[in-house]
């Protein structure tokens, strides 16, 4: 097992706070995030409220950290639907060319042409807000990456002479696809599923920040901020701490996907 | 006894073509890697085949086995025509027929055991009940000199030489009749080439096999093969006893050839290159005989037609008007 | 007998890399005289191609060269960066085993050419193309004329390598240096460029090193010859003396492994195990751990070479035991 790099275990670190949050939010939590506290209004961080408090005195560290959970769900479930898909896609396509492959080269022109978010926020806008239809969204734009790295991947592999031995060998074309070329495609898939999940986290929370991804009461980052924008003149601390802590969830994800690329050493 | 029998054998890639090609209707190019090849290969015997870059012997290896589908001819192995083949008739006939690769980085599957890629073998070609594979992975494991604990290991833990033993363990694996083998040996330094070469004739008396040896190395060719066939371009120009070929090579190109390989015995050894000129284009193929601008004794006639295999007797054809 | 041309004195590489030190090249000594031919041959890992780019200090900047090279009497590694620019190329030139990777892609022949003539020479423009053209004639490329403005994807793999040969003469060197030149090419044109370089050989008066893991190529082409094996000299004399009565226990086990020695068919003779590892150093002889004729102190002490017949060297503890066999 190679030595772990510095910004790997930094990424570790950070992931790891991220997800104790999500999965143990009561226990970490100094006090109730829905409990108002009229005895301190909009008061600036101290060592009761280490993140301050909101418009009804709700602790800001609390909140932010039964969040967590809504967002690690979002990094979760906004890259594995769209990954699944990707992969399913480009192993089909990069293994049967012809008519496919021109379809499918069409599909991601035609998808990459529109920017990202937009064609998100478009696609929620017809299907309605909350987190569910998000995930719809995301997944309708988001496959084409992971289509792409696979099937790139695929057209390596599919020349290779192991594969061909599998041919001679009489082997079923499935098994063939995703017991031979399907381990051995995956790798730049995996590196930036978990880079992806950085970029997913500050997608959810720019949608709900909108109003277009997590609905209130559930408690997400970026409808945190949503809900400090109007008072970022008294107290900026609401906008500005959950903002803090989706850069560094997001810097964890980036480390770690860094990290994890080296250790796999995806470079040929 | 004929175990495989091949007849005018023909396959044709087809040369890319760019916009301005199309536009201006040139005709579509494409190179005629195989070109009308017949041999048949004997049960028990090693045909060698020969040849340098472009003559097709990869083509050929990789059409016997339906990697590629020919354009044209047939194939037809123990009275079977192999090219009819569908469904599980094609699955037996690649138990019967089996390869080895050149690579021996690229042609083992990286992220399987080689226990698991030589049990993957034996179950879906339910060999032995599953129950046995363990055993017989240790059996075919020992048939190829390689330790027991190797199934247990990736391929990147061995050697090119040993990797080389393990792609033969897999093909051994289906118990087939016949083994093609392309250039098996050319990516491994001499010193191991030596013991693959002495596994695949050890293999041939134990287990009876038949095997077609296709390489560059004549050396090699004229030791361990009983009949060799030599080819140019597509086609095969001469085929017969390797001693007798080796011996008195009657056509031009095999003269030429066997002039050229350096031998250890000789010395310093100035003077006659072996053959002038480059290999033609394979998209721009001299017409008539293949040979001819490069041929010492090539006449105007050479030039005009093909020409066919004719017989010399004892199993020995030469594609040539002057021998 | 005139001074050796190149005598290459205990050279040692060694590469620093992540997993610690690779001692490429553990103690190498042999010379080049004018108008020879040596041979140095090993299998892969044997640091053949790291002694031939030692040389002109063609290595990366990780490696570490320990040792003497002497050019005509002037030390090759302690050369400032001018007289180095005009030894290469000049006096000493160099060709690889691709010519599609050693030659500028986007750059025609000719120009490529022409950069060598420019740098080594005070001809004028209409006398380097005449030259360049010469070049190509001399090298077997007919229609030179077209030829020069052609790209290298445009030739086939022995014309490229003709080209390459044509650009390294450009010079009018003295030595030239050569990487498995014909390893990648089809054996009748691999057997054209070497009766080529044989030809110039003798027509320039040009001294030579060919480096090759083909015994056969060594053979027909050297008179002289050195066999390497994981970094170390095995054995140095003439072609004649160490392919006939080999005096070292890997030279006479690598001309036993090949086919043609004996019967059709018989078993052939391999090498068992493999060559060792390069990061580790070996206490005593490299080739230990897979020779038959090894004795207990070959694992401790290293052979050194030694003359045990006229101009014929050989590291190996068996020496003596190989003479009196060849003797017998």
């Amino acid at each position: 097992m190679r030595r772990l790099s510095g910004p790997l275990i930094g990424g570790i670190v950070l992931l790891g706070a991220v997800v104790i949050c999500a999965i143990m939010p009561n226990v970490l939590a100094p006090y109730d995030p829905l409990g108002f506290d009229f005895g301190a209004l909009l008061a600036p961080p101290t060592a009761a409220h280490p993140f301050g408090t909101d418009q009804f005195g709700r602790d800001m560290l609390s909140r932010t950290i039964s969040a967590a959970r809504i967002d690690l769900q979002i990094a979760l479930f906004a890259t594995l639907f769209p990954c699944a898909l990707g992969v399913l896609i480009g192993l089909f396509v990069g293994w049967y060319g012809g008519l496919a492959d021109m379809i499918f080269g069409r599909l991601v022109d035609l998808v990459v042409t529109f920017p990202f978010l937009v064609l998100v926020i478009a696609i929620v806008a017809i299907l309605g807000p909350g987190l569910v239809n998000m995930y719809i969204a995301i997944t309708i734009v988001g496959w084409v990456a992971y289509a792409r790295l696979m099937h790139a991947e695929v057209l390596v592999q599919k020349s290779g002479e192991y594969v061909a031995a599998a041919r001679v060998l009489g082997y079923s074309t499935p098994r063939i696809l995703f017991r031979h070329i399907l381990p051995n495609a995956i790798r730049p898939v995996l590196v930036y599923l978990v880079s992806d999940m950085a970029l997913v986290i500050l997608l959810g929370s720019s949608l709900g920040y909108l109003g277009l991804g997590a609905q209130p009461p559930e408690a997400e980052w970026g409808v945190l901020i949503a809900d400090g924008k109007n008072f970022f003149d008294q107290a900026p601390w609401i906008a500005l701490c959950p903002g803090g802590v989706i850069v560094l969830a997001g810097l964890g994800f980036s480390l770690t996907g860094d990290g994890l690329a080296e250790l796999m050493d995806v470079k040929r | 006894m004929t175990l495989l029998s091949v007849s005018g054998l023909s396959k044709r890639f087809p040369a890319r073509r760019g916009l301005v090609d199309v536009l201006r209707h040139t005709p579509r190019q494409a190179v005629h890697a195989v070109e009308q090849v017949s041999l048949d290969v004997m049960r028990g015997e090693t045909l060698g085949i020969v040849g340098e870059s472009g003559c097709g012997k990869s083509t050929l290896a990789r059409c016997l086995v339906r990697l590629h589908e020919p354009d044209g001819g047939s194939v037809s192995f123990d009275g079977t025509d192999v090219l009819a083949l569908e469904g599980d008739a094609r699955r037996r006939f690649n138990r019967q027929v089996q390869m080895v690769f050149q690579d021996p980085y690229g042609s083992l599957n990286p992220r399987m055991t080689v226990g698991d890629m030589l049990g993957e073998a034996l179950s879906v070609h339910r060999v032995v009940p599953a129950a046995e594979i363990p055993a017989r992975v240790r059996a075919l494991l020992d048939l190829v000199h390689l330790p027991q604990d190797a199934a247990l290991r990736y391929p990147h833990e061995f050697s090119g030489g040993q990797r080389q033993r393990i792609g033969i363990a897999r093909a051994l694996a289906v118990e087939p009749s016949l083994i093609i083998a392309d250039e098996p040996v050319s990516a491994l330094d001499v010193s191991v080439q030596a013991s693959i070469v002495n596994l695949f004739m050890e293999l041939q008396d134990r287990l009876g096999l038949t095997l077609v040896f296709i390489t560059h190395d004549l050396r090699l060719v004229k030791h361990m093969t009983h009949r060799v066939a030599v080819m140019y371009l597509g086609r095969i120009v001469e085929i017969g006893p390797t001693a007798e070929i080796f011996a008195r090579p009657q056509h031009p190109y095999t003269q030429a050839l066997i002039r050229a390989v350096p031998l250890v015995k000789a010395r310093r050894r100035d003077g006659e290159v072996a053959v002038m000129g480059e290999l033609p284009s394979p998209l721009n193929p001299p017409t008539g005989c293949a040979f001819h601008p490069r041929c010492p004794r090539a006449e105007a006639a050479c030039a005009q037609a093909v020409p066919d295999l004719s017989d010399r007797g004892a199993g020995w054809q030469v594609a040539c008007r002057l021998a | 007998m005139s001074a050796p041309l190149l005598e290459i004195s205990d050279l040692k590489v060694t590469f620093a890399t992540p997993r610690g030190a690779v001692h490429a090249v553990d103690g190498v000594s042999f010379s080049v005289g004018r108008g020879e031919v040596l041979g140095i041959v090993g299998e892969s890992g044997s640091g053949k191609s790291v002694t031939l780019r030692a040389i002109p200090r063609l290595l990366h900047a990780n490696a570490t060269v320990s040792g003497q090279a002497t050019w005509q009497g002037q030390d090759l590694f302690a050369m400032d960066a001018e007289t180095l620019r005009r030894v290469r190329g000049g006096k000493i030139a160099a060709i690889f085993q691709e010519p599609m990777s050693a030659l500028n892609p986007v750059l025609p022949i000719g120009q490529q050419i022409d950069e060598v003539l420019v740098a080594h020479t005070t001809l004028d423009r209409a006398a380097r193309r005449r030259r360049a053209a010469e070049l190509l004639g001399l090298v077997g490329i007919a229609s030179a004329g077209t030829r020069l403005d052609q790209y290298p994807h445009e030739f086939s793999g022995g014309m490229r390598q003709r080209a390459m040969i044509a650009i390294a003469l450009s010079a009018n060197p003295e030595l030239l240096l050569a990487d498995e030149p014909t390893t990648a090419l089809d054996v009748t044109i691999q057997d054209q460029i070497l009766k080529l370089m044989l030809r110039l050989v003798a027509e320039l008066g040009m001294s030579m090193v060919l480096v090759t893991h083909d015994l056969g190529v060594i053979a027909e082409t050297c008179d002289r010859v050195a066999v390497m094996y994981a970094g170390r000299l095995c054995e140095t004399g003439t072609v004649v003396d160490v392919f006939e009565r080999p005096l070292h226990a890997y030279t006479r086990a690598l001309l036993q492994s090949m086919p043609g020695e004996g019967a059709a068919r018989a078993q052939l003779i391999p090498i068992p195990g493999q060559p060792p590892r390069i990061d580790k150093p070996v206490p005593g002889c490299a080739f230990a751990p897979r020779c038959t004729l090894a004795e207990p102190r070959c694992g401790s002490e290293r052979p050194l070479l030694r003359a045990l017949a006229p101009a014929h060297e050989t590291a190996c503890h068996a020496g003596e035991r190989l003479l009196a066999e060849a003797g017998a």
